[in-house]
C-alpha cells in the first residue's frame, strides 16, 4: 500500500473539495479545484486510492507546494 | 465636461483612465480594495477609496459599495475600465439613475450584447456578416441532431451567456456531438450558472480579427480599423496587433464600414468592439461584440494616434464625433502589444507571488502599461496580467523586433512569467510571416515539447 502526498501546485483557494475525506479517488482525478487569478486548477492525485486524509475545506487559502490531502491505494 | 471621475477597477486600467481623466483636466477618484493599498497608481488620483475585502466580489464587484464612492465623492462620471462590472447592465443602470454618468455604451446596449445567441440574432437581421448557427438547442437529442445537420459538421458547441472560450466544444459527427453538448452544458452551469447551448459552424484555422469603433450619444459611428489577437493562450489573447497581416486591405475596410453603417442605424453609442472569426478566403463571422474598452486598445491607439480613453470620455459627456475624431484616420505603421501574465509559461498555472524585481522596457517606439511596481505582491484575486508591452515601428518586422529587444531587456523577478512564451511566438516562422491563427500557441508549445523529447 502507497502513500501518496497531494500538493497544491499554485497559491489561491480551495473553490471546492471534490473528494472528501474516507472516499475513493481514481488516479489522475482531482481531489480538490483550487481557484487562482480567475483560474480553476485542478488538483490531482496521481495514483487511485482512499483519501485518508484532507488537509483543506472549501474557502482555504493554499500556497504552492502546500500538502492538501494523503491518499492510500 | 465631467467635474470628477471615479475609476471603478484596478491594475494597468486604472493607470491608464487616471491619466487620461487628469490630461483632460477632470478631477479623478480611484478605488482600492484590501488587496491593492499600496499600487502606485493610486498616487495619481486626486481621492482614493477604500471598497472592500480582497475578494473582488466584495470590492470591484461590489455595486453598492461604488456606487456609495459615487455619492460621497460627488462624483459625477465613472469609468468602469474592462472586466468587472463594465459589461454589467443592471450596474451602469444604477449609475446613470443615481444622476452621474456611465462612461460606457447605455444600459440597453451592454445588456442587448451580453446576451450571446440574442446579439447574434439582431445583428444577422442587420446584415451581419456571420457563419450559420442553430437556435438554443434543448434536451432533446433528435432535435439537437436535426440542427447540427442544418449548420453542418464540423459544429462548435457554445455556451449562450458566458465568454473566455470557457465551454467551447468541438464536433465532428453525431455521436461526437451528443457527448460535447453534455460536457458543454455542465461546464457552461458551473461558469455561466446558464446552461443554455447553441451550435456554430466551426471554422477551422480561424483568425480572431475585432474592429475598434467610436460613437458618439446622437446616432454617428466610426470604426477606427481592425486588430489582430490569434495569438491565444485556454482561448485568452497574448498578442495582438493593428492591422491584421495579409488580409487585403479592401476586404478589411469593406466589413469595417458595413460595421459602422449597421451601429448607425442601430443607435449604438459611446464605445465597442465587433468580434469576428477571418476563415482565411476573404469571409468574416460575427463573434460578438464587447460594449466597453479593450484591453489592447493601445496598439489602435499607436496606428492611428488617437487616444480611445480620452475619446470615450468625451463622447460618453455627449461631444460629437465629429468634434472628437479627426476628419481622416490614417494607419502608420504597425503596433503589436504583449501581455505579461504572473504564469508558468508552459502549463499556463497562475504564479502569483512578489515583484522582487520589475524592470519594464524604455525606448524608441516602447510604450508599457502597468499597475504594478518593484516590492508590490501579485495576488491570486485577480487576473494575472501585470503588464502590457507595446511596440511600434514604420513596419510589422521593425515592430516585432522592437518587441522582441524589450522583452529580453525586461526582469521579473519572485513571479515566473509568460514571457518565454511570448518569446517562442515572435521567434517562430509563422509569426513572422504573418500566419497567425487561433490554434497557433498551442502548435508552437507542442512543437517545442517533441523537440525536447527527441533530444532526450
Amino acid at each position: 500500500m502507497a502513500r501518496i502526498e497531494v500538493r497544491a501546485e499554485v497559491t489561491g483557494k480551495v473553490w471546492k473539495v471534490l473528494v472528501p475525506a474516507g472516499s475513493r479517488v481514481e488516479a489522475d482525478d482531482a481531489v480538490v479545484v483550487v481557484e487562482s487569478m480567475k483560474m480553476e486548477i485542478p488538483v490531482t492525485s496521481e495514483r487511485a486510492g482512499t483519501v485518508v486524509e484532507l488537509h483543506v475545506n472549501e474557502g482555504d487559502a493554499v500556497e504552492d507546494g502546500q500538502l492538501i490531502a494523503i491518499v492510500e491505494g | 465636461m465631467f467635474n470628477k471621475v471615479v475609476v471603478a477597477n484596478r491594475g494597468a486600467v486604472a493607470a491608464r483612465v487616471l491619466r487620461a481623466l487628469k490630461s483632460l483636466g477632470i478631477r479623478t477618484a480611484a478605488v482600492y480594495s484590501e488587496a491593492d493599498a499600496d499600487l502606485p497608481y493610486l498616487n495619481l488620483a486626486d481621492e482614493t477609496y477604500a471598497i472592500g475585502a480582497a475578494d473582488p466580489r466584495a470590492s470591484y464587484l461590489n455595486a453598492d459599495a461604488l456606487l456609495e464612492v459615487m455619492a460621497r465623492s460627488k462624483a459625477d462620471g465613472l469609468h468602469p475600465g474592462y472586466g468587472f462590472l463594465s459589461e454589467n447592465a443592471e450596474f451602469a443602470q444604477r449609475v446613470n439613475d443615481s444622476g452621474a454618468n456611465f462612461i460606457g455604451p447605455s444600459p440597453r446596449w451592454i445588456s442587448a450584447m451580453g446576451h450571446k445567441t440574442r446579439a447574434r440574432e439582431l445583428m444577422a437581421t442587420q446584415g451581419m456578416p456571420m457563419s450559420t448557427s442553430s437556435d438554443l438547442l434543448d434536451e432533446d437529442e433528435q432535435r439537437t441532431l436535426a440542427q447540427a445537420l442544418r449548420v453542418g459538421y464540423p459544429v462548435l458547441v457554445k455556451p449562450a451567456g458566458g465568454g473566455g472560450g470557457i465551454g467551447m466544444l468541438p464536433a465532428h459527427d453525431a455521436q461526437s456531438l451528443l457527448q460535447a453538448v453534455s460536457q458543454a452544458r455542465s461546464m457552461a452551469q458551473r461558469s455561466f450558472g446558464s446552461s443554455e447551448l447553441y451550435l456554430e459552424r466551426l471554422i477551422e484555422r480561424p483568425r480572431h480579427v475585432e474592429f475598434q469603433v467610436l460613437a458618439d450619444r446622437h446616432g454617428n459611428v466610426r470604426h477606427l480599423f481592425e486588430r489582430d489577437c490569434s495569438v491565444q493562450r485556454r482561448h485568452q489573447k497574448v498578442l495582438e496587433e493593428a492591422g491584421a497581416p495579409g488580409i487585403p486591405r479592401e476586404s478589411i475596410t469593406q466589413v469595417a464600414d458595413t460595421i459602422s453603417a449597421i451601429l448607425a442605424k442601430l443607435g449604438y453609442d459611446v464605445i465597442g468592439t465587433v468580434e469576428m472569426l477571418y476563415d482565411g478566403q476573404g469571409g468574416f463571422n460575427f463573434l460578438e461584440m464587447n460594449t466597453r474598452l479593450q484591453v489592447e486598445h493601445a496598439v489602435t491607439e499607436e496606428v492611428t494616434g488617437i487616444d480611445l480613453v480620452k475619446s470615450q470620455v468625451r463622447l460618453a459627456w455627449g461631444e460629437r464625433l465629429d468634434a472628437v475624431l479627426p476628419e481622416r484616420i490614417e494607419i502608420n505603421g504597425h503596433a503589436i502589444e504583449a501581455r505579461i501574465y504572473a504564469e508558468d509559461p508552459v502549463r499556463f498555472f497562475p504564479s502569483p507571488g512578489p515583484l522582487k524585481a520589475f524592470e519594464l522596457p524604455s525606448g524608441e517606439g516602447l510604450r508599457v502599461e502597468t499597475g504594478y511596481a518593484a516590492g508590490n505582491r501579485v495576488t491570486p484575486n485577480y487576473d494575472p496580467m501585470v503588464a502590457k508591452v507595446i511596440a511600434h515601428g514604420a513596419t510589422r518586422a521593425q515592430a516585432i523586433a522592437r518587441l522582441q529587444q524589450a522583452l529580453e531587456a525586461t526582469v521579473i523577478e519572485g513571479v515566473k512569467t509568460n514571457i518565454p512564451f511570448v518569446q517562442q511566438v515572435l521567434r517562430s516562422e509563422e509569426f513572422a510571416a504573418g500566419d497567425v491563427h487561433t490554434g497557433l500557441g498551442a502548435q508552437l508549445l507542442d512543437r517545442a515539447k517533441a523537440a525536447k523529447a527527441a533530444t532526450v
